[in-house]
């Protein structure tokens, strides 16, 4: 695997004894969707925290298209171009859906000490912000105030505001949580398509979904990973299956 | 969003309006206590501007902003005292210190969120009121009077009060127009963001630190200058000026005029030294009667006096055009 844009090496970190992260080893190649999977509590949300810069591992490495960014502050990692959604929407409530885009616009425009000029008013942050909301489907929404979108619009800003980081790379937690069969749909075919231009780490319990538009699928169980390999092979592995026996069959299915 | 005249225009017309005339009822009546109170007004409405800043708009409680108005005004005392009496020279040092005091208590406190950075910045404002109270050469606890004002070229001559109200005036405008710019520049999306939602400003690629502290010290600097035209205004400064109730009055302005709105702190400066001078004519516990007012206000006006203002000025519109639309008016 020479061609991966994401590498992890060896990652470790534990919380008072739980062990989050049990040394992990994952590399996410160049164009592909990777989706890691595992039941509630094995660490999927810690190990997108590691990577985003929230949380600091104990030990191991974490190499982005071939630089260390172990040790690299949140703000770095997304001006490297990788860009991530939150599992519980976390958006600027008092703004429009457009001011959301052009905010995350502007954080990739240069420094913003510039004091003077109406920032709603500059085309150069309020196109391809608008592009943004269009391309996941918000553009008619773009002048409402986030708090009075739906549950669903929620998510799909989400992806827009990391879309409008221009990232090389989107770490999506959970982006259909909470959705009904019609706006997962929505988003299944809104991630295929966004993983034609770009590489996808995504953590997703809506196994259809997960096994419908994975390259490759990693599983972590209390912090491990136990198996990782394309869709097929994760199906037939009977390990896997013990994991999330009594708690989702659909592994089976499909 | 439109231009036409509702509640809130007619308010703050109004008030600019008779901030604008009253020195000409001065002149009529020969009666000068207004000038001189609505001086203090002004001033104290565009210290509370400024607080407004970074409380309102930034999201960061400072209950130590009043040491910026006890640091402007004693650069003044100070340097007249020592007999440089030129504004050219005392303005400007005034407002460099000011910043210089905020870049450095604003690198320390901003580390630290919510109820600690109100105790550290409330912390600092106390030591500089303790280092003011031991200037022995300078007053000490009595503090300091000042014999010259701020010396300016013709015709700007700050003894006249008149012309000093006009110059307060004026420079209370320009900040309500300077912060306007500022909070809806791309610097004041990103203050206004941090507030909000900080975690996701990081995720997004914002170093929020470094902007948060710029704005910290902007806001120190305004009320620096504050600082200077109160002490201008009383010929004296003491470390009273920047005791921690200083800083609370500030607050209260910002918080019953309307936090992040444009006139907000001026209408809260107008509307609590008003009532704090109405009152304390009535009763000698006024603050029985105002603390019950502020409640109502924290309570059932979130956003105000403006917040007020602005609801009453969406209301009928909103009826008319679209009686959908108003529903979620809390």
């Amino acid at each position: 695997m020479a061609d991966a844009l994401l590498q992890i090496e060896d990652l470790a970190k534990r919380f008072e004894g739980v062990v989050a992260s049990d040394h992990i080893m994952l590399e996410v190649e160049r164009g592909e969707l990777h989706a890691v999977i595992g039941p509630n509590g094995a660490g999927k949300t810690t190990l997108i925290g590691q990577l985003a810069g929230e949380v600091a591992p104990d030990s191991g490495r974490i190499r982005f298209d071939g630089g260390d960014i172990t040790a690299l502050p949140v703000h770095r990692r997304s001006q490297l171009g990788l860009a991530r959604s939150f599992q519980i929407s976390s958006l600027f409530t008092e703004f429009t859906a457009l001011d959301n885009a052009a905010l995350a616009v502007q954080a990739h425009a240069g420094h913003s000490f510039r004091f003077w000029r109406n920032a709603r008013a500059e085309h150069e942050l309020r196109e391809p912000a608008r592009a943004a909301l269009d391309r996941v489907g918000l553009g008619a929404r773009a002048d409402t105030l986030v708090s009075r979108l739906s549950h669903g619009e929620h998510r799909q800003l989400e992806i827009a505001m990391a879309l409008a980081t221009r990232p090389r790379m989107l770490l999506l937690d959970e982006p259909m949580a909470g959705m009904g069969p019609e706006e997962s749909a929505r988003m299944v075919r809104l991630l295929r398509e966004l993983k034609r231009e770009l590489t996808i780490l995504l953590i997703e319990h809506d196994m259809e979904a997960v096994f419908a538009l994975a390259d490759r699928i990693t599983v972590l169980v209390y912090g491990r990973v136990i198996a990782s390999g394309r869709p097929a092979e994760i199906r037939a592995n009977p390990e896997v299956r013990e994991a999330y026996l009594g708690e989702q069959q659909v592994v089976a299915h499909g | 969003m439109s231009a036409v005249l509702n509640a809130r225009h007619v308010v703050v017309a109004a008030l600019l309006t008779i901030l604008a005339l009253l020195p000409l009822y001065t002149a009529l009546t020969g009666n000068y206590f207004l000038l001189t109170l609505f001086t203090r007004i002004v001033i104290l409405g565009m210290a509370a501007t400024s607080l407004n800043l970074i409380l309102g708009y930034g999201g960061m409680v400072s209950f130590g902003h009043a040491a910026y108005l006890g640091i402007g005004g004693y650069v003044v005392g100070i340097l007249a005292k020592e007999g440089i009496t030129s504004g050219f020279v005392q303005w400007p040092l005034a407002l460099a210190i000011s910043g210089l005091f905020a870049l450095v208590i604003g690198a320390l406190c901003l580390r630290t969120r919510g109820v600690y950075f109100i105790m550290i910045t409330l912390a600092f404002s106390q030591m500089i009121y303790y280092v003011a109270s031991s200037l022995a050469q300078y007053g000490g606890d009595d503090g300091l009077t000042i014999n010259r004002r701020s010396q300016f070229i013709e015709p700007i001559n700050l003894s006249n009060k008149t012309t000093f109200y006009y110059v307060c005036l004026i420079i209370l405008v320009a900040t309500i127009y300077l912060v306007w710019r500022l909070v809806n520049s791309r610097f004041g999306m990103v203050i206004q963001g941090a507030r909000a939602n900080d975690r996701r400003m990081r995720a997004i690629g914002f170093p929020t630190f470094r902007y948060r502290l710029v704005c910290f010290v902007i806001a120190g600097t305004l009320c620096g200058l504050s600082g200077v035209l109160i002490a201008n205004h009383t010929d004296f400064v003491s470390p009273a000026m920047m005791h921690w109730t200083r800083s609370g009055d500030l607050i209260v302005m910002v918080v019953l005029g309307g936090m992040a709105s444009s006139f907000g702190p001026l209408i809260g400066a107008v509307t609590l030294l008003l009532l704090e001078e109405v009152l304390s004519g009535v009763t000698e516990y006024w603050q029985i009667i105002l603390g019950p007012l502020l409640l109502l206000v924290v309570l059932f006006a979130r956003g105000g006096i403006d917040g007020l203002l602005e609801q009453a000025a969406a209301w009928r519109p909103v009826k008319v055009a679209d009686p959908s639309a108003g529903l979620g008016h809390g």
